[in-house]
């Protein structure tokens, strides 16, 4: 037993920590200012290999573990939550089923540009009436032929607004529940196919997310992934995937408020000496350090498993669960170290804590990670 | 990364596992009502290697590492937080007398710990006035010649009355060792001038038993002190680093005792026409505890692979204590919650870990003092 990193994970954790130092950080408060879509950096993520760190090179992707991919999601958010997201669904919920349920042409037409960072994917679960309860999709998706026709509409689909393929799930057997979903690469300059304005967001507003809508809109059969049927199977094998993205997005957000205090904490002084030195704050640090460990803990033994090719659904959930949970306490507890200044946008205190609330709803709530936990623990 | 147990860790895992289930387990309740453990159960304990895990084979010893023996430990305290304490204190001496002691040391006491024919060693380091402040400790050692002469009074040693070797740390004169005041000694039972006092009645770990022990005119040879004059604290923190990674391992046990008492618990009892694991106030206490755990449990065997890889884990192992133990009181707590009005007799067995449990954020450093050396290593780091 050893929680070494091989030098090839910490390559990887080295070079997205310089690069989100140079490139993410100094950029972030003004993304989060303007609701701005960082588009070079991405284009430069892209370079980089991020955008598809476990898709194998011949198809286009860095050909790493996912060990490495928690490691990049850490530094990467820690430089910019925003940033964070836009990648972990890309990576996580649109190139993992890519690959996984994929045939050969579609991994070359809907994977290999998407891994290599020259287009950007997102996932299209959630709609204005079900979040939680995906077997209530309303979404529709009619056979006519060698054409499937999409009706409906999807909500809060991060990297919506610039996705260039969306990952759609859409009933096509209601009396079956949620065994009558099925996935749907929608490209969207499909016709019939349209979007919102970007949704406004409290947090990781470098990330766009929007609603989507499907009136009529066609694609070619073959652009369905996996069986009819099968999507209900995909959406929720996929998040155990992605809740490993996000848990890693949690930690780098955590992070840097953590970060953030402990530096302050050195500097600003009060009764005669910097506030570093009261017991009071030093111990909401420990707190802080402790809580960031063990989440990491959780969220790389969740990506080991992965890579070994076990079953990792109720590991997944507890790393989301808790990590998430920790990086809203931590980036609190960065506010109250940082006292007035932490409340306003001159600091970046409150940003991490806008940021962080997130991270306990998208991927699954912390109410559904429990669901799933439960749901393990009762098996066994 | 590796993060599943070598084939040794495993089978040491195994064997505690079972001697766990087979003899520890059964005499729980009886060995908390009767406030002792019975020494066949300690030799056993020895005769599987499981009293000095981490030492060499020479000595006595398994020699699985550090990793083991933390493996090891979780198992014991998931029958029976006392059987593990002792355990682990019995780990603790035995590795700080192999790595400080001399050979005839060694050589004396090492095999005797590790076989529990000692029925277990005890580290003398707290006081009535001095537990947390350990350089606040008043007991002396007076050089007179090649011999020392102790004076004082400790509290709240663990088998202090059981063990066949204590390690008790006292003041020598500062001027013998450039400035430092505390050197470590290992005393023996039925020496002239040390006798052992009362037994505290404690709410829990009830069978581990926790003694004060005094001091008149104790004379020790030379040959009796451990390690240098005035690197007594040194030894202390340092035991304390490892001995803290057994008390995490303690809790992460208790946890798990836990959640398997509510989890069946809960997919039993009925209320409302169900399961009251069907209801998801239950289910989200279990979801709640079993995340708490398997954290602990990584934060445990981190600092263990980090010990056994000869890297510095002072720091890894304060945080680990701090998780474990912290998590391990609300884990208890909520598996009281679960077994309701049942949880609060002595019928089920949640009320044991519950009282057992409170221990962990005290003994082998308060979690404050987990925090002050977690806080002194981050505020170091540039």
């Amino acid at each position: 037993m050893d929680f070494q990193l091989t030098d090839e994970q910490r390559q990887v954790r080295d070079m997205c920590r310089d690069f989100a130092a140079r490139e993410l950080a100094p950029n972030a408060r003004r993304w989060d200012e303007h609701h701005e879509f960082p588009r070079e950096a991405v284009k430069k993520l892209g370079e980089l290999g991020l955008m598809g760190i476990a898709v194998p090179a011949e198809l286009g992707g860095a050909g790493m573990d996912n060990v490495s991919y928690a490691l990049a999601m850490e530094e990467i958010s820690r430089g910019c939550g925003g940033t964070g997201v836009i990648m972990s669904v890309n990576n996580s919920l649109y190139c993992d089923p890519v690959m996984k349920y994929g045939t050969e042409e579609q991994k070359r037409q809907f994977l290999l540009p998407y891994a290599s960072g020259e287009r950007l994917g997102a996932y299209a679960l959630t709609e204005p009436q079900s979040g939680s309860d995906a077997a209530e999709t309303k979404t529709v998706a009619v056979l006519h032929g060698d054409e499937y026709v999409l009706d409906g509409s999807k909500n809060f689909i991060t990297n919506g607004p610039q996705a260039d393929t969306i990952l759609v799930f859409a009933m096509t057997d209601k009396a079956k529940r949620h065994k009558g979903i099925s996935a749907f690469l929608v490209p969207t300059d499909t016709r019939g196919f349209t979007r919102s304005k970007p949704d406004d967001k409290v947090g990781i507003r470098a990330s766009g997310s929007c609603s989507l809508f499907f009136e009529g809109c066609a694609i070619p059969k073959g652009y369905r992934l996996g069986g009819e049927g099968d999507g209900f199977k995909i959406a929720m094998g996929t998040l155990d995937g992605g809740r490993i993205g996000i848990a890693s997005q949690a930690l780098g957000i955590a992070r840097a408020g953590y970060e953030l205090a402990l530096a302050y904490s050195k500097e600003r002084k009060a009764f005669g000496q910097p506030i570093s030195q009261f017991q009071a704050i030093q111990f909401m640090l420990a707190d802080m350090a402790t809580e960031l460990d063990a989440a990491r803990l959780l969220v790389w033994r969740a990506a080991y498993l992965k890579d070994q090719g076990v079953r990792h659904t109720t590991e997944s959930a507890m790393a989301k669960l808790y990590a998430s949970e920790m990086c809203e306490r931590v980036t609190s507890k960065g506010i109250q170290i940082h006292g007035g200044y932490g409340y306003v946008k001159e600091y970046d205190a409150e940003r991490h804590w806008r940021d962080s609330r997130i991270t306990e709803i998208y991927e699954g709530t912390s109410e559904i990670q429990r669901l799933v936990i439960a749901a393990g623990v009762l098996k066994d | 990364m590796t993060l599943e147990p070598n084939q040794d860790q495993a089978a040491v895992a195994a064997t505690a596992r079972a001697f766990a289930r087979d003899r520890v387990a059964p005499a729980a309740a009886a060995n908390d009502k009767a406030g002792a453990l019975p020494a066949g159960l300690i030799r056993g304990l020895g005769e599987l290697g499981l009293l000095a895990v981490n030492v060499p084979a020479e000595f006595g010893g398994a020699e699985a590492g550090a990793v083991a023996a933390a493996l090891s430990l979780m198992e014991l305290a998931a029958a029976d937080a006392s059987v593990a304490v002792m355990a682990s204190v019995t780990n603790m001496v035995a590795e700080t007398i192999f790595k400080y002691g001399s050979p005839g040391q060694r050589e004396r006491h090492l095999p005797r710990l590790a076989s529990g024919e000692y029925l277990a060693g005890s580290f003398g380091l707290s006081e009535a006035g001095a537990g947390s402040d350990a350089s606040a400790i008043t007991t002396r050692a007076v050089r007179r010649g090649e011999r020392w002469v102790l004076d004082g009074a400790k509290q709240w040693i663990t088998s202090g009355d059981v063990a066949g070797v204590l390690v008790v740390w006292a003041r020598t004169d500062p001027g013998l060792a450039g400035g430092k005041p505390v050197t470590a000694f290992l005393v023996e039972p039925g020496m002239p001038g040390f006798t052992v006092g009362r037994h505290e009645e404690k709410m829990g770990q009830r069978a581990s038993s926790t003694v004060s022990l005094s001091f008149d005119g104790l004379e020790l040879p030379d040959e009796a002190r451990l390690g240098t004059i005035g690197q007594g604290l040194a030894i202390a923190l340092s035991a304390l680093d490892g001995g803290r990674i057994g008390i995490a391992a303690q809790a992460t046990g208790t946890m798990r005792a836990a959640l398997d008492a509510a989890t069946a618990y809960a997919k039993e009892r009925r209320a409302f026409g169900k399961p009251i694991a069907e209801h998801q106030a239950i289910s989200f206490m279990l979801a709640d505890m079993a995340t708490s755990h398997d954290a602990a449990r990584l934060m445990t065997l981190r600092a263990a692979s980090v010990k056994e890889a000869g890297q510095p884990f002072g720091h890894v192992a304060a945080m680990a204590k701090l998780f474990a133990s912290e998590a391990s009181q609300r884990v208890v707590d909520r598996a009281l919650q679960i077994f309701g009005g049942y949880g609060y007799t002595e019928e089920y067995p949640v009320a044991k870990l519950f009282r057992d449990a409170r221990v962990q954020t005290i003994y082998e450093g308060t979690s404050e003092i987990q925090r002050v050396v977690i806080a002194r290593q981050l505020l170091r780091d540039p």
